[in-house]
């Protein structure tokens, strides 16, 4: 197969075509701002930030190297422990919950039923919302006073007890609601195109053969809506790592240090504590946590196209 | 008709010469509540009698959130003319580095090391001998702000002491009333740890601590029993889940709530509330234990500008911010103690007079934002924001303060 592949560019080669670095060159000539942009902005200064979170740099930077000295504190910080815990327990039940009830929404209204375009509308709707107003609408449906407690309690159930924001333990939860509640219909919508790029004839054929509908989907429709579903993976990843206005305008970290997440730390020790170094070690850190979820997906990829 | 278009033209050309040799320069401060936004009202009015213009920039939320914005305006390059700063150690690097405009000879010419009062406020404006800015009012942290109301309906006396108020407090919440107000944000809570520390520890001990950086008294009895009557105050607190300082101010002046550990500022929210002290509320300074006060305080630092129009206003701000009458209105407005020790507070209120009488015997001590940097401030309201949420021991909070007064540097 290869060696097929290969025969002809050789023979092309040969005959004085442009190689492979002066092919189209005026495009490479227009790509160059942005690959410099890209080089510079993004490698530099990711660079730049690892190389200072080994030095003890407070609010200015400053080349005094301490080795590993800002990592021993920051993994022995309970607040950074706490951070991390949270981010697992919402990272974990965000991306399944989200890709179940995104897929589940998917397919209920890929069965063609009626309203179709007013469910997608009002399943989409949280996605314009920006996570500060969604933090502050599920600060105020979560209050003890005047949100879901306060009303089931004027309903005559007094005993009734939901105030995840206030409680310690499962604090973190009320912030996944939230987060879930925003970020599933894009999920949906994504899944729903999916869906609409399966061939009818497929359906037709599980007919024949006398598979069930659920069943279907789960041995047939889901294997071949993989590269869907590895995009959705990349977009709730990427929103989990990133989780910061959420829990500000919710909770900002409270009660305690209850639900503190890692950007709050970059944050705080930065600016608030003036300690930079501090902050660019858990920086690091995070962009370590980025880098693990990437390689999976530029393996999935890789491997995807050099099978197609 | 054409007369009073002939006088507007006559304004507006009026306005534009008066623009044109007036200065106008962006202040930034965190002074929102309502007494301290009336207290900064009095700065505007009296720089906008000079003929120049206050443009003022205020930053909601606590200094917390503040500082951060202002710091890296500075550091950005786009400096406002003149910014608020707690003193101390917060803007040290910003100094070295040669941002903040330099007021030796405004200083000088106003004769601010005989006025200045205590003389630690100037010192903490001051590095290699240059003056760098204008400390503007003096706030201590150690206050108990009771509610008269709040005792009234639980049926007991109002107490005199710390002790009195945790004997007291059975009672307060027999009643309905949630003994201690508490806004659930870290440095209210380590406002009220440091406030407990003084009235338990005593000065000595604390200074072994915060000034000295003694791990081992840290860990020491004395300690324990301030992290035991610091466990105490969390029971008392459990329930209330309010945010900001004034909101908990709030439920003390409602009655909601028995008493409230906070500083002098406090006092602006009870006189917007037109409260009166003795028969409304009381305040106990140093909790009625141990009566000394911190002089912590704001300062207006003064980034370098490179226009030398605005240089000289800033130093004309400077001169003013420190003069006596603006000195005056401006404290009674915010409630805090003036840094002049050579003008007459006979207008204060009671709270304020027990305030001046203690600074006049020298009852102080250095404020934590002087003697910790702010590494270290960040990690000691961690600790106490864990501790005051949740069930953390004593005994743990104690072993982990004193890991991070270790460290400090």
């Amino acid at each position: 197969m290869s060696l097929v592949d290969h025969r002809p560019a050789k023979t092309g080669y040969a005959k004085g075509k442009p190689n492979r670095l002066t092919r189209n060159l005026s495009s490479k000539i227009a790509a160059l701002p942005m690959i410099l942009t890209a080089l510079v902005v993004f490698v530099g200064c990711t660079i730049w930030t690892i190389v200072y979170s080994f030095t003890d740099s407070r609010l200015l930077p400053r080349e005094n190297f301490v080795g590993i000295e800002q990592y021993e504190r920051l993994w022995g910080s309970s607040r950074w422990i706490t951070s991390i815990s949270n981010l697992m327990w919402y990272g974990v039940c965000s991306l399944v919950l989200t890709l179940v009830i995104g897929f589940t929404l998917a397919a209920l209204l890929d069965r063609k039923i009626r309203f179709e375009n007013t469910f997608r509308s009002i399943f989409l709707f949280p996605f314009a919302l920006s996570f500060i107003v969604t933090g502050l609408v599920w600060q105020w449906i979560l209050n003890p006073d005047y949100g879901v407690q306060g009303v089931v309690r004027s309903w005559g159930w007094e005993s009734f007890n939901f105030d995840p924001l206030y409680n310690p333990d499962i604090v973190i939860f009320g912030i996944l609601i939230a987060g879930i509640w925003q970020g599933s219909g894009l999920i949906m919508c994504i899944m729903l195109a999916g869906l609409r790029g399966i061939d009818e004839d497929i359906w037709k054929a599980t007919r024949v053969d006398g598979i069930g509908t659920l069943k279907t989907y789960l041995v047939v429709i889901i294997p071949m809506m993989r590269p869907v579903f590895v995009t959705c993976l990349v977009l709730i990843a990427a929103g989990i790592i990133k989780l910061y206005d959420l829990v500000v305008a919710q909770t900002s970290g409270g009660p305690g240090l209850s639900s503190q997440v890692p950007a709050m730390y970059v944050y705080d020790y930065m600016f608030k504590a003036q300690n930079l170094g501090q902050g660019f070690a858990a920086s690091t850190m995070m962009l370590l946590s980025v880098v693990i979820i990437l390689i999976p997906y530029i393996y999935l990829q890789f491997k995807g196209k050099s099978r197609g | 008709m054409s007369k009073v278009l002939k006088s507007l033209l006559v304004g507006t050309a009026l306005t534009c010469a008066s623009a044109a040799s007036a200065v106008e320069l962006e202040v930034t401060h965190w002074w929102t509540s309502g007494g301290e936004a009336a207290a900064v009202t009095k700065f505007a009015e009296a720089w906008n009698a000079t003929g120049n213009t206050w443009l003022d920039g205020a930053i909601a939320g606590s200094g917390g959130t503040a500082r951060p914005i202002i710091i890296s305006r500075i550091l950005g390059g786009d400096p406002m003319a003149a910014t608020q700063l707690n003193h101390g150690r917060q803007s040290e690097e910003l100094i070295e580095a040669g941002l903040m405009l330099d007021l030796t000879d405004v200083a000088e010419a106003g004769g601010w090391k005989n006025i200045v009062n205590p003389s630690s406020l100037l010192d903490s404006c001051t590095l290699d001998g240059k003056i760098y800015c204008v400390p503007v009012n003096i706030h201590s942290a150690q206050w108990l702000w009771l509610s008269h109301a709040a005792y009234e309906k639980a049926g007991v006396a109002v107490p005199a002491d710390w002790n009195e108020f945790v004997a007291s407090a059975p009672a307060l919440e027999a009643a309905g009333v949630l003994p201690l107000a508490m806004g659930q944000q870290g440095w209210q809570q380590n406002l009220a740890f440091g406030a407990i520390t003084i009235a338990v520890a005593g000065l000595d001990t604390w200074r072994d601590v915060t000034v000295n950086k003694n791990a081992d008294t840290a860990r020491g009895p004395e300690y324990a029993a301030v992290f035991e009557a610091v466990a105490a105050a969390r029971e008392l607190a459990r329930g209330s889940n309010v945010q900001d300082w004034n909101q908990a101010t709030g439920m003390v002046i409602n009655g909601e709530a028995g008493a409230q550990l906070m500083g002098d500022w406090a006092q602006g929210e009870f006189s917007v509330a037109g409260q009166v002290e003795g028969t409304d509320y009381s305040c106990l300074p140093g909790l009625g234990l141990n009566e000394i006060l911190d002089t912590g305080g704001d300062a207006f630092y003064f980034p370098v500008n490179d226009d030398p129009e605005i240089t000289a206003a800033q130093k004309e701000l400077a001169a003013l911010l420190i003069s006596p009458e603006v000195q005056v209105s401006f404290n009674l407005a915010k409630g805090s103690l003036p840094v002049r020790g050579d003008i007459d507070m006979a207008a204060a209120n009671g709270c304020m007079q027990k305030g001046l009488a203690i600074l006049a015997d020298g009852g102080i001590l250095p404020s934590g934002d002087m003697s910790l940097s702010a590494d270290t401030q960040t990690q000691i309201e961690d600790l106490m924001a864990e501790f005051w949420a949740g069930d953390m021991a004593a005994s743990d909070a104690q072993a982990a303060y004193a890991d991070i007064i270790a460290s400090a540097d």
